[in-house]
Order: C-alpha cells, then structure tokens, then sequence
C-alpha cells in the first residue's frame, strides 16, 4: 500500500534541520528526517525512506534476529546470511 | 543491495517453501488476506502464489489507496486543474487512473497542467518556483503517507508559502478493516498486516483482530522471504487454532509506531465523520481533512466541491474484489471490457490493483472462484 | 570558423527560406556538421551504392532535457536511426537530418547539437548527405526536435525476422539495461535524485556486424530495446511469433544506480529505455559461441544470455525468478510513471 525502501544516511544538512541526503541503491536523494529526530538519526543509519521522508529506522539488530529465524526455519542448514548480503556497488549486479 | 537482496535469498527462500509444505494440512484451505496492496504485488512480481500449496488462498484486501478512492473524488481533483493557474501535482500512481470524465494523464493531454511528483515536498518545491502559479496536492494514501503531507503543510506555513494546497484524500487503515471484518465479513483465516503504515501506526493497531475476531494477524515486510514468513506463521497459528499478533517486520516496525509521526498528523489533519470508500461504501472516522487552522491550504475551501456518492456499499464487480469476496479473474469484464489500456477501475490501473497484478503477472491463468 | 546569425537566439527569419536562413544553413549547420557533412545543399542527395539489399529507416527525436549525461538529443539522432538499420542486419550508408527548431532557441544550443550529430555520424562512419531546417513560434516546441532518416546497405546471406525464431533459441541481450531511461529521468529533475548514471547512447553496429559475419544463419531476430525497454521488445516478438520467452530474471544485467531508482519509484527495469543495447534471438548450438564473440568486442563485455523461446505460454514473456517462480512480464501502457504505493 505503500512503497518504502532502505537507504542509508550520507550527511545531515547543517542549514536546514530536519533534512538529510540518503543513498539508496546507488542513488542519491533529499530526504526529511523530521520523524526521526526524537530517536535522532546520523550519517550510516539506515532508514526506511517513503514519498522523500523517512518513516523509521532499520534496526539492524532485529534484521539479524530475523535472518537467524529465517534460516533455523527452513531447516535446511542454510548458513545465516548477513544483512549486507549483496551490497557492493558491483557495476554488472544483476536484478 | 543492503537490507534487500538478502530477503531474496534462493536458499532461504526454498527452505522456508519446504516447511510451508509441510505444514499445511492438506484437508482443509487457508484463506489468508493480504490488505496491502504492496503485498499482492509483491507476491505475483516475486512469482510466489504457483509456489505456495494449492489450498492456501491469497485473498487480496483494501490497502491500495488508490483503488479505493471512489470517482468521485477523482472528477473533483480533475476540476480543480480546470481553474485557471492551476497546477494539480500528483503521485504518478494516480495518473492513469479513471474518474467519470477520464484520468489525471487524459486531463494533462487536453491541455491541463496535470504533474507527476514524487513527493508532497516536490509539490511544495514546485510553487515555491512558480509565484504565479497555484499548486494543489492531490494527497492519497493511509497514515504511511499522511505525515509526509502533514509535514509538508507545516512546512509551508512555516516558509509562508501561500499558492500551496492540499486535496486530501488520506484514509485510515483501521476503520477500514474493521468495515472489511464486520459481519458477514470474508471469511478469512488469518491477515498478513500491512508493513509500512505500521511503521507509523505501530503493530499494536490490530491488536483488536485477534481479539474480536479471533484470526491471526502476522505484520509483515515485503521482500519474499518476509511474505513467506508471514505465511509460514499464519499457517502454524492457523493450524493451533491460535489467534494472536505478531509483528514478523521488527526491523522497520516499532510495537507502538511513531510518536512525532502520529504528533504531526494530530497537528494538522483531524478525522472526517465520515468518507466513501470504493466497494466498502461510507465509512464513519475513516480519513482525514486538513483542520481548520490550515484551512487556507485546503484544496477543497479553496474550490468546494460538490456533494458526491450516496454512501451504499457499491455492488460493482470493484467492490466485491475490493472487499476479498470476488477474484479479479472471476470478474465479467477482467481482461476483456477492462484491462490496463481501458480500465474500468482503479484496480487494474493501481500497480497495487488486485486486477493490474493479475492482468500483469498472471494473464492466461484459469479463471477460479 | 562558425559565423553566427546576428542573434543569439534563433529566430523566425532564420527558417523563412531567406538570407537568414541561408546564413544559418550554409554559415553555421554545414560547417559545425564537420567532415560528415557529405551533402551538395541541392534538393536531393544522389548516391551510387551499389548492388545488394537496402534498409531505410526514419525516426523523430524529441527529449528533454536535450542535453543529459552521456549523451544529447543530436547524438541520439544518429544512434537511433543507425541502430534501427543495424536491427536490419544493415551497416549505415548514408542519413539525413531535419531540424525543427522552437524560435528564441539560443544558437549555441543548436550549435551544440549539430556538433554532437556531426561527432556522432563521425563514430558510426555515416556521412550525412542532406537535411533541411524549420522554425517553429516560441512556445510551439521543446527547443529542439531531430528527425532523421538512414539508409542501410545489408549484410550478405542475413535473413532476420519473427517468421525465423523457433522454439529452443536463445535470447542474447548485450549490455545492462535501463541506463537511459533512468539518465533521462534523472535528469529532468523532477523526482529530485541523483546518481553516477550515464545515457547507453551509442551505435550498435561494432557489435552487431561480427556477429552477424561470424554466423549469419545463426542470428534469426535482432531489436533494440528502445522506449518500453526490453519486455516490449519481447512481447512483440512473443506475440509475433506465437512463442514464449522466458527470461531467466537473475541473468539480468542491471547496473547499481538503475536498481536503486527502479526499487525506489516503483519501476521494471525490463520497462526502462536502452539507446544502445540490443537483443538478439539466435540458435541455441551457435549461443555461447556468439556470446564469447559478443564479449570480446569492445563494449560488449557486459552481455548475457538472458532467455529461451520456449512453446507456451504462447504470445507471452515470463520472468523465472531463482527459486522457481515465475510472472508475466507485461508491455508497459505509456511512459514508466514513479509510484508511492
Ligand atoms: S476487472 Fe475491472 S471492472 Fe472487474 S473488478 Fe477489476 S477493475 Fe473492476
């Protein structure tokens, strides 16, 4: 219902509060960081970026925790990825 | 990519497919929602219904703010681009899609100044560069979307922008659910809860469905590994007859969702009494207008509308797909009458539709019931 | 050496068929056209060519912003049209350019153009042999459209076409895609990102042409995937032909910052447009070969094998994803939209 995407904060902007530059993918946006401000965010937090505003804060803690789970469930004992896997501005990545 | 390409696992993703299979009880079906729109095309692009067993059933619910937003308001928001200086910005998802008297894309190609925007900020941007110029918004979407807007305001007032408004057309997710589950209600087994507007409202939002409709809900992301996860864990609640809440999308949704987001649409938005949504008809508390204070940011003080709809819930093939009570392929007209080039509704012409998911990603496929 | 018109904005006289316009043509188009300019100024180009079988082809060129990263509206004038020959199996023989040009167009930006599609004829060894000029009211147009027409000389023993492609061949495809789209997206501002992302634009003829001498027989369909990116080229062909293709999703290639923006507003790769990629339908035995061929081209190191025709669903193009599902992937209605939801 709502497309939301993670991005990692590249800078916060020093004169107007509340707004940050954000790569997602390889691609570089304005985004407003206002929501997040009692949490407060910097420059490496990854975030989860809706319409040029960030809605939350990935927690990176909870996205292994998951992964853990993911790969006890399948049983199949696939060892636990990282939830970098696949980063790496590899120019010929595939989709 | 970080925190995506990982949730598209192969390995993962065919270990969790086994467990499902061996879970599901091949004696009976799993109905299983799905409100989000993002979900149900997130599944067909992911390919994942042909390789979920044939008796779990995805059904798809309401969460595409643009499927269910009724004609009326559209006409509204294409009047609005008829008033000389107007520019009417909106997100691209709402460009092709059909009022009475033609879509946003038809309006911009008989000469109105119609504008696709990524943002409300852009919206915003946008009159700030042209003085001369006055800029609607036409808002869609639930709370995900809202603060965005909500902030946008503020920051107008802030700048003193004066020739920015907003057609707001936010709706709340909740009281839509609660119209979808009151009786006779779909039928359903269990709901996988929708991600991103939990990031705002927070996963404790539906705590009321177990409890007074005791099914399951499973809160999920919308990578394949999350969907099926959701899945796996409705099955298993399903199995134990466990209704419960569980938030499986911990890693971007808090319990409790966020305060300053929540703070800014108190701010500037307060409920309307009542909104027509497609199929669902009116709905008591389920949108948002801008309050009176920013009343000269809102659209419609600035051109008011006519009265529209007369609130029944509409028996449209729309609406009994909206409401998970009709499959898009068991439609009369899916495919033929109405398809992406001549939608009917806002379903097939919505990515999020249930009927453009279908129309896309599985065309030819038998129709079922 | 270029005499510039009095102005430094065009203006109507400039196409009136007058002084001004005979300044314009012969004072500054001929000369900034540089040694591709192989015309007479006559109303018609004669030229002895030949024996064998000839392509023609004609395309409009309309883009905003005219200038992007990587490329511009001149450059792509010639790469278009020579790259719709080469889809014909056709080296470019000779092209001609018409200019509409909106009135209050600075100079410099028409210069600018003519420049690139004289560099550009330059790179894909195409003389342009005629062209004609028209000025439009301000207001009438986006600065600057380009049309072009070419003329191809094609390849001895290639019989291209949907009628060739048979069940089992392979879909070979010869670089990542959806640079362009994104570039011009991009570059017109208004989704406010930005990205390390250059326009593919660039004649596709070097790459084509050994293929097509290595085994003429084996190469049996070629397209370039322009606007509608490569699922239209597909369907179209899937729909022609009566077949399926299937791509194998993760085969794909699909540069970083193209990804991203496709995640980000909502966008199918496979819907974004190329400017210098191509697909190429061959036989399945001569595949990997033609592909090792392909990759020890300059520029075509970044090519795949990306499909199969395969019998049914007949007239459609599927995505098989790694782990075994599979989507239809659909032709694009109208231009790729950024979407919220
Ligand atoms: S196929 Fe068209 S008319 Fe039928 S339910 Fe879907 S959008 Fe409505």
């Amino acid at each position: 219902m709502c497309l939301a995407i993670p991005g990692r904060i590249v800078s916060l902007d020093p004169d107007e509060p509340g707004e940050a530059t954000a790569e997602i993918g390889g691609v570089r946006r304005r985004v407003n960081v206002d929501l997040l401000r009692e949490e407060g965010v910097g420059p490496g937090d990854w975030i989860l970026v809706h319409v040029g505003f960030a809605l939350s804060k990935v927690g990176e803690e909870e996205a292994r925790e998951q992964l853990r789970l993911l790969a006890m469930l399948g049983e199949d004992g696939v060892p636990e990825p990282d939830p970098g896997g696949g980063e790496g501005g590899d120019p010929d990545a595939t989709y | 990519m970080r925190h995506i390409d990982v949730y598209r696992n192969s390995d993962l993703i065919a270990g969790l497919l086994g467990r499902i299979r061996r879970q599901v009880d091949p004696a009976r079906t799993y109905r299983i929602m799905e409100v989000c729109g993002g979900h149900t095309h997130a599944f067909h692009r992911f390919g994942l219904p042909d390789l979920l067993p044939s008796n779990v059933e995805l059904i798809h619910g309401p969460g595409c703010p643009v499927c269910v937003l009724p004609r009326g308001r559209i006409d509204q928001g294409l009047a609005m681009a008829e008033e000389p200086g107007v520019i009417l910005t909106a997100f691209g998802d709402m460009m092709r899609v059909p009022g009475t008297l033609g879509s946003p894309l038809r309006a911009r190609a008989s000469g109105r100044d119609v504008r696709a925007v990524y943002s409300p900020i852009d919206a915003l941007r946008l009159a700030e560069a042209n003085p001369d110029r006055r800029v609607v918004f036409f808002a869609i979407g639930f709370e995900t979307t809202a603060p965005a807007t909500a902030l946008t305001v503020l920051l107008a007032r802030r700048k003193r922008v004066e020739n920015v408004s907003v057609f707001c057309n936010h709706v709340r997710i909740v009281p839509a659910l609660e119209a979808l589950l009151a009786p006779p209600g779909a039928g359903l087994d269990g709901m996988i809860g929708p991600g991103h507007v939990s990031t705002v409202i927070g996963s404790l939002a539906y705590e009321f469905i177990p409890r007074d409709h005791g099914i399951p809900v499973v809160v999920s992301g919308f990578e394949p590994l999350d969907l099926l996860q959701a899945v796996l864990l409705l099955i298993e609640r399903i199995n134990e007859g466990r209704a419960d809440l569980v938030n499986a999308y911990r890693r971007a949704v808090p319990d409790g969702g966020n305060a300053a987001a929540l703070a800014a649409m108190d701010r500037v938005f307060e409920e309307r009494d009542s909104f027509e949504w497609r199929g669902l008809g009116r709905i008591p508390w389920s949108a948002l207008r801008l309050r009176e204070e920013f009343a000269d940011l809102d659209a419609e003080r600035w051109f008011p509308p006519p009265d529209a709809g007369d609130g029944a819930p509409d028996d449209s093939p729309c609406g009994r797909v909206l409401r998970g009570l009709m499959r898009p392929t068991s439609c009369p007209l899916f495919g033929g009458e109405c398809s992406p080039e001549h939608p009917i509704g806002a379903l097939m012409v919505s990515s999020e539709g249930a009927c453009a998911a279908y129309h896309a990603y599985r065309r030819g496929e038998p129709a079922a019931t | 050496m270029s005499r510039l018109p009095r102005s430094p904005i065009i203006e109507m006289a400039d196409g009136a068929g007058g002084k001004a316009s005979r300044r314009l043509v012969e004072g500054t188009i001929v000369p900034l056209l540089g040694d591709a300019w192989k015309g007479t100024l006559a109303d018609s180009a004669v030229l002895d060519i030949g024996p064998g079988r000839l392509a023609m082809t004609t395309d409009a060129f309309v883009v905003r912003p005219l200038r992007f990263p990587g490329g511009s509206i001149g450059e792509l004038a010639v790469n278009g049209t020579v790259n719709d020959l080469a889809m014909a199996g056709a080296g470019p023989v000779a092209l001609v350019a018409a200019l509409v040009i909106e009135e209050g167009t600075a100079v410099e930006t028409v210069e600018a153009e003519l420049r690139a599609l004289g560099e550009a004829a330059g790179r894909a060894g195409v003389p342009v042999v005629g062209g004609d000029t028209k000025v439009v009211e301000h207001g009438k147009g986006d600065g600057l459209y380009v049309s072009t027409t070419g003329l191809g000389r094609v390849l001895e023993g290639v019989a291209l076409g949907p009628d060739r492609v048979r069940e089992g061949d392979r879909v070979l495809l010869s670089g990542p895609i959806g640079d362009h789209g994104i570039t011009i997206l991009l570059a017109r501002g208004e989704v406010d990102l930005e990205a390390d992302l250059r326009s593919d634009s660039r004649p596709v003829w070097p790459l084509v042409r050994p293929l097509l001498e290595e085994d003429p027989g084996a190469v049996r369909w070629l397209r370039d995937p322009t606007r509608g990116g490569v699922a239209s080229a597909l369907n179209e062909l899937a729909r022609d032909r009566g077949l399926a293709v299937v791509l194998e999703e993760a085969a794909i290639p699909v540069r970083e910052p193209v990804r991203g923006a496709c995640e980000l507003l909502g966008l199918d790769p496979l819907h974004v447009a190329n400017e210098g990629q191509f697909l190429a339908v061959v036989a399945p035995g001569a595949a990997d070969r033609l592909l090792d061929r392909l990759r020890s081209i300059p520029g075509g190191e970044g090519a795949a094998i990306v499909g199969t025709l395969r019998e049914g669903p007949a007239r459609a193009v599927l995505a098989e994803t790694p782990y075994g599902g599979t989507r239809i992937v659909d032709l694009l209605e109208g231009d790729p939209l950024p979407r919220i939801c």
